[in-house]
């Protein structure tokens, strides 16, 4: 029976730069050999990040959108493992792009959760990141500098998607960071190294900005986890979500 | 599906007003062009019309928020694109490409959703007659056939993005298709009915539950506009 135990290592197979190190491979095998994916726990309360996010679109964003991919990754891999045991391949191929669009929604939000804290708390303050911000200061001139860069490409996704921070992770590939957006639920994968991630889905700011999404972009910058993000960084945290397992 | 699912801000009532600005019936709404520049056309209904089905509140800032920016948008790549064509400048003409299709097809697809949406007191809902009715049914097997795989296909979009019921201009026959963003409809197919299935289309009324969004619109869907179109196609 093939095993799909781990997501990032299925995404991963996807893109043909995929550098995997083993060392997020951190999951369960249940006697079924399909590993289950659960909702991550927040850091934090719903209503932690107000002013900035409010606590209704904390709570559906986390508690209904995110369980909703999680529900259908589990859903979808189960039905892969299925198919791969009765070796019906092309049942296996018609079911790769719900495992993308879940399996990304799952990573792509366990991501963001964990880039998030409170307004006015230590981990949201750029200096609890030094390298990393040496860094975006080589890169892009100065902290503003890459925040307006940062915010623009954000702003330029047309429909929903999310932008992201990334770190290139490809041996030899010199370290250098780059702002890059994906499309709909498209985690990530291959050489880069997510940094950070904002998500621009509108069920991510309409019921508090409205059509308003400039300024959703500007005041989550109140919310970084400049924490979380220089740990990505550096690759003390991995950068990649362990996904948690029932 | 009732009205009191509507949850609303303080922010959110002042900015839409005490009122909602109403909108006066006109000409129905069309994919109007005055002096080349696109403009936001006229709803034929007002923005509490639709209501319970669709909240004043989503139908003003889809209308006269998100509409009038797919409006600006678009004017502004075409003037860019003008701008460079005059100056012999193909690449940065080519560049604004995607902005002219994200913008032009979002202008486009808005001017159609407005038009094949009705009052559930006056064209909207029910079910289509005549030839229309009998197209459907040769095609799908049946009304409801077809309205639950046009749910199924909303539902199916991953991201953002349209459903739309199409008439092959070569053949003659019906056909559901998708389209991501903002991409219009084209090539043989010409759009009858289109359903807008990005967020801002439901969410402060339906928030995550947007298969209530997708039953519910069918009572403000207006047949007439739709058998019209396919029978000028
Ligand atoms: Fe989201
Ligand atoms: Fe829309």
């Amino acid at each position: 029976m093939v095993n799909i135990g781990n997501l990032w290592q299925y995404l991963a197979l996807q893109s043909p730069l995929q550098s995997m190190s083993g060392d997020h491979l951190n999951h369960t095998h249940t006697k079924m050999a399909v590993t289950a994916y659960a909702l991550p726990t927040l850091a934090f309360a719903y209503d932690a990040l107000e002013p900035h996010i409010s606590a209704q679109i904390m709570e559906l964003h986390h508690g209904k959108h995110h369980q909703a991919y999680v529900t259908n990754l589990n859903k979808a891999l189960a039905s892969h493992a299925t198919a791969a045991a009765a070796h019906d391949i092309a049942g296996q191929i018609a079911l790769q792009q719900t495992i993308k669009f879940n399996g990304g929604g799952h990573i792509n939000h366990s991501l963001f959760w964990k880039n998030l804290a409170p307004a006015g708390s230590d981990d949201a303050r750029p200096d609890a990141a030094a390298g990393l911000v040496a860094a975006i200061e080589k890169t892009w001139e100065s902290l503003d500098g890459f925040k307006r860069a940062f915010s623009a490409a954000l702003l330029g996704i047309q429909g929903s998607g999310w932008g992201w921070l990334v770190r290139d992770g490809d041996p030899g590939g010199g370290g250098g960071l780059r702002i890059v957006t994906t499309k709909d639920q498209d985690p990530v994968v291959g050489g880069d190294v997510p940094v950070f991630a904002v998500d621009m889905w509108e069920h991510a700011y309409y019921l508090q900005y409205l059509n308003g999404k400039a300024a959703y972009v500007e005041n989550i910058w109140n919310v970084v986890n400049w924490k979380t993000a220089g740990e990505r960084y550096l690759g003390t945290s991995k950068g990649r979500v362990k996904p948690e397992t029932r | 599906m009732s009205s009191t699912l509507l949850r609303t801000t303080p922010a959110l009532r002042t900015a839409l007003g005490a009122s909602g600005a109403v909108r006066r019936a006109g000409a129905m709404a069309s994919t109007s062009f005055v002096r080349g520049k696109a403009t936001l056309p006229e709803l034929s209904y007002d923005y509490g019309a639709l209501e319970p089905h669709i909240s004043g509140k989503i139908m003003e800032l889809h209308h006269a928020k998100h509409h009038q920016t797919y409006v600006n948008g678009l004017n502004s790549a075409l003037q860019t694109i003008a701008e460079a064509e005059s100056k012999g400048d193909f690449t940065k003409a080519a560049t604004v490409a995607p902005l002219l299709n994200f913008h032009g097809g979002g202008h486009i697809n808005h001017s159609l959703f407005w038009e094949n949406l009705a009052p559930a007191s006056r064209d909207g809902g029910g079910q289509p007659d005549g030839a229309l009715k009998k197209a459907i049914d040769s095609d799908f097997g049946s009304f409801d056939t077809f309205r639950s795989q046009m749910n199924t296909a909303l539902a199916g979009i991953q991201g953002s993005g349209w459903a739309w019921l199409v008439k092959d201009k070569a053949s003659g026959t019906l056909g559901l298709v998708t389209r991501a963003n903002q991409d219009p409809v084209s090539g043989p197919c010409v759009p009858l009915l289109g359903i807008d299935a990005w967020e801002h289309a439901y969410y402060l009324q339906y928030q995550n539950r947007k298969a209530e969004y997708f039953d519910a619109i069918w009572n403000v869907v207006n047949w007439k506009t739709v058998a019209t179109r396919f029978e000028k196609a």
